[in-house]
């Protein structure tokens, strides 16, 4: 026992001392505290070379932390106790937060280059005139499919993914509001309905799907999508680039009759202390080069107009990840929806993974 | 008697604030429902919702099989270990597994279950052709059952291993074959063992929520999923409160059916 608490003690030791060295070399070579501007944004959301460029611009010094949903990261921040300058919520997240006060309100006089968003993204129902929010990535939920087993003609549609041949083929992302806007699209209904027949009669069509169900699962549909563990998917397009990236079968479709539109952006939370460095971040961010080389980096859409000339043609030819106006004319954003409607969604989702 | 408070502090400190407080707090959040107002509806849906009726019946169903499945596979070895030469050894290769985390544990399965894992690789080459393993019943019962072994075998070989050998010889003496001896004298005397593993397996097994996602593939929902769900994603409190306080009532029948009734006698003494 003596021994091993020896052994214990000693290698404590050594990592106490590694880390003190570690620590001193690193608190050499960044700045001063007052020049720190914090960021909280999703884990493996930004080219971290970009991070390294702006310190050197600017001499700010950036704190980089991250989180996995935006229910953990409005819970962190109405708790307080946080500095955070910048955080990056999706759309309704946006919505939810401005109602909730958490929200500085942005003053575009001090962000020249906003001029380059596209203006298709700019004052979206979540967040009228861009008051608070600055557009990052946006992006969509379609279907990944896998050419070694099904045609791309098979998976055009909504519609077609109730099709007998994909029995126990398809694994469905675990989103209530993501499979029931499925159901409620091909009912010719908003993503945003709250009445409660429409979101029954979506429900009953949703349980017939349940015999062509493999799974439902979120982070896990990348990994088994990259083995051919399923033929089909309802994922993001973030998500679906990234599976593709890794297995050359996979391919991904918007359906044309519409699908959600989701963005994720920039927000000053009301506890930010360094507004200034904020600011000269979003004007970075902002710049047409950074942009694209952020979005080459990340492989989600860019809605930086000017951006787009940088990126490779390959990249903003590809219509799976920068649709068609025509198909972008069909896309719905998400609604942050009453407490009592967003019980009902997961309700009606909770019965619907429980029929066999 | 003052020296025997002063010893009771940690313990009751323990018990006060991680045991009874979460209870109460449970309890407290259950009676709440979505916005925050005070209300039985929660308890009222649990009860007349077909959808949480046929959960907690599935749950329990569930937990039934794993437990009895264990206990198939763990009363044997358990014997078994008992009769071994370095018993030691040999029991402290089961407990191994224990000691890895229980996630790695369910990732590996995840590997070799999968379209291209090596369980179909094998059916493959055998000839039977690869069959859908993951996202089963089948594969979710075989998981959680492996996974909670261990806990069955230790408390049965404890047993086992206390048992006086001079029981046994007495009964061969009096005339008994192998099976009376086991049956009368063997299994009655490692009853406590087999309740202790029966309580340390059914109750966890109501609530797994992980095995459920990662080999179930959410086609397998037990109260602990639900649990999960609305907490982490709906926010409904109340509900999840609900089904907590449900379990914990769960966890109290158990123990009481499974208590030790010493203090009534048996047929052997």
């Amino acid at each position: 026992m003596k021994k091993l608490m020896m052994v214990i003690a000693l290698v404590l030791f050594i990592c106490g001392a590694l880390g003190g060295i570690n620590y001193s070399m690193n608190a050499r070579t960044s700045t001063s505290g007052s020049k720190t501007l914090n960021i909280y944004n999703w884990g493996d959301y930004i080219d971290p070379a970009l991070i390294t460029k702006f310190e050197h611009e600017t001499g700010y010094h950036v704190v980089y932390e991250t989180f996995d949903s935006n229910e953990a990261m409005l819970t962190k921040i109405k708790q307080g106790g946080t500095s955070y300058d910048l955080t990056v919520p999706s759309d309704y997240t946006v919505q939810r937060m401005r109602r909730a006060n958490l929200l500085e309100k942005v003053d575009k006089s001090k962000l020249p280059a906003l001029k380059n968003i596209d203006s298709r993204f700019m004052n979206l129902s979540f967040d009228p005139h861009n008051s608070y929010s600055v557009p990052y990535f946006w992006g969509t939920l379609g279907i990944v499919y896998n050419d070694r087993y099904v045609k791309a003609e098979q998976v055009q549609h909504w519609d077609q993914l109730w099709n007998p041949a994909f029995k126990q083929q398809i694994i469905l992302t675990d989103s209530a509001r993501d499979m029931l806007g499925v159901a409620l699209i091909t009912q010719g209904k908003s993503v945003n309905a709250t009445n409660t027949n429409d979101l029954r009669a979506a429900n009953n069509k949703l349980k017939k799907l349940m015999p062509n169900t493999k799974a439902v699962v979120d982070d896990e549909i990348k990994m088994y999508m990259e083995q051919n563990e399923a033929a089909i998917a309802v994922t993001y397009s973030g998500e679906a680039a990234e599976m593709m990236g890794n297995n050359s079968h996979l391919h991904y479709v918007v359906p044309s009759e519409g699908s959600n539109m989701w963005f994720d952006n920039w927000v000053i939370p009301k506890t930010a202390k360094h507004k200034k460095a904020a600011y000269a971040f979003l004007n970075f961010m902002l710049q047409p080069k950074n942009a694209a080389k952020n979005a080459e980096y990340i492989g989600y859409a860019t809605p930086n107009k000017v951006a787009m000339k940088y990126l490779p043609n390959k990249v903003t030819s590809n219509a799976e990840f920068y649709p068609s106006d025509k198909v972008t004319k069909n896309l719905q954003v998400y609604k942050d929806l009453p407490l009592r409607v967003i019980g009902e969604y997961n309700d009606l989702f909770l019965e619907f993974k429980m029929t066999k | 008697m003052h020296k025997k408070t002063t010893y009771l502090i940690p313990y009751m400190l323990w018990i006060g604030l991680f045991v009874i407080a979460p209870m109460a707090l449970i309890l407290y959040q259950s009676f709440f429902n979505i916005s925050g107002h005070f209300t039985m509806g929660n308890y009222e849906q649990y009860l007349t919702n077909g959808v949480y009726l046929k959960m907690t019946f599935n749950s329990i169903l569930y937990a039934l099989i794993i437990t009895m499945s264990t206990l198939l596979i763990s009363y044997p070895t358990a014997l078994l270990l008992n009769r071994l030469k370095n018993k030691q050894f040999w029991l402290l290769l089961v407990i191994l597994p224990t000691w890895i985390n229980l996630l790695l544990k369910t990732y590996a399965f995840i590997g070799l279950f999968s379209q291209n894992g090596s369980v179909n690789d094998f059916l493959r080459f055998v000839g039977v052709g690869s069959h859908q393993i993951l996202f089963t019943d089948a594969s979710f019962i075989f998981v959680a059952a492996y996974i909670e072994i261990p806990f069955m075998i230790l408390p049965i070989f404890n047993s086992l291993a206390e048992l006086n050998p001079s029981m046994i010889n007495a009964s061969r003496d009096l005339g008994a074959n192998s099976w009376q001896t086991f049956r009368r004298v063997i299994l009655p005397l490692t009853m406590p063992g087999v309740k202790a593993g029966f309580q340390a397996i059914f109750i966890p097994s109501l609530s797994l929520f992980m095995i459920t996602r990662l080999i179930g593939g959410n086609r397998v929902i037990t109260l602990g999923t639900a649990i999960e769900e609305h907490f982490l994603v709906t926010q409904n409190w109340g509900m999840g409160s609900t089904i907590g306080v449900v379990l914990i009532l769960a966890m109290f029948v158990v123990m009481y059916l499974t208590r030790d009734r010493k203090a009534k006698g048996g047929r052997i003494q």
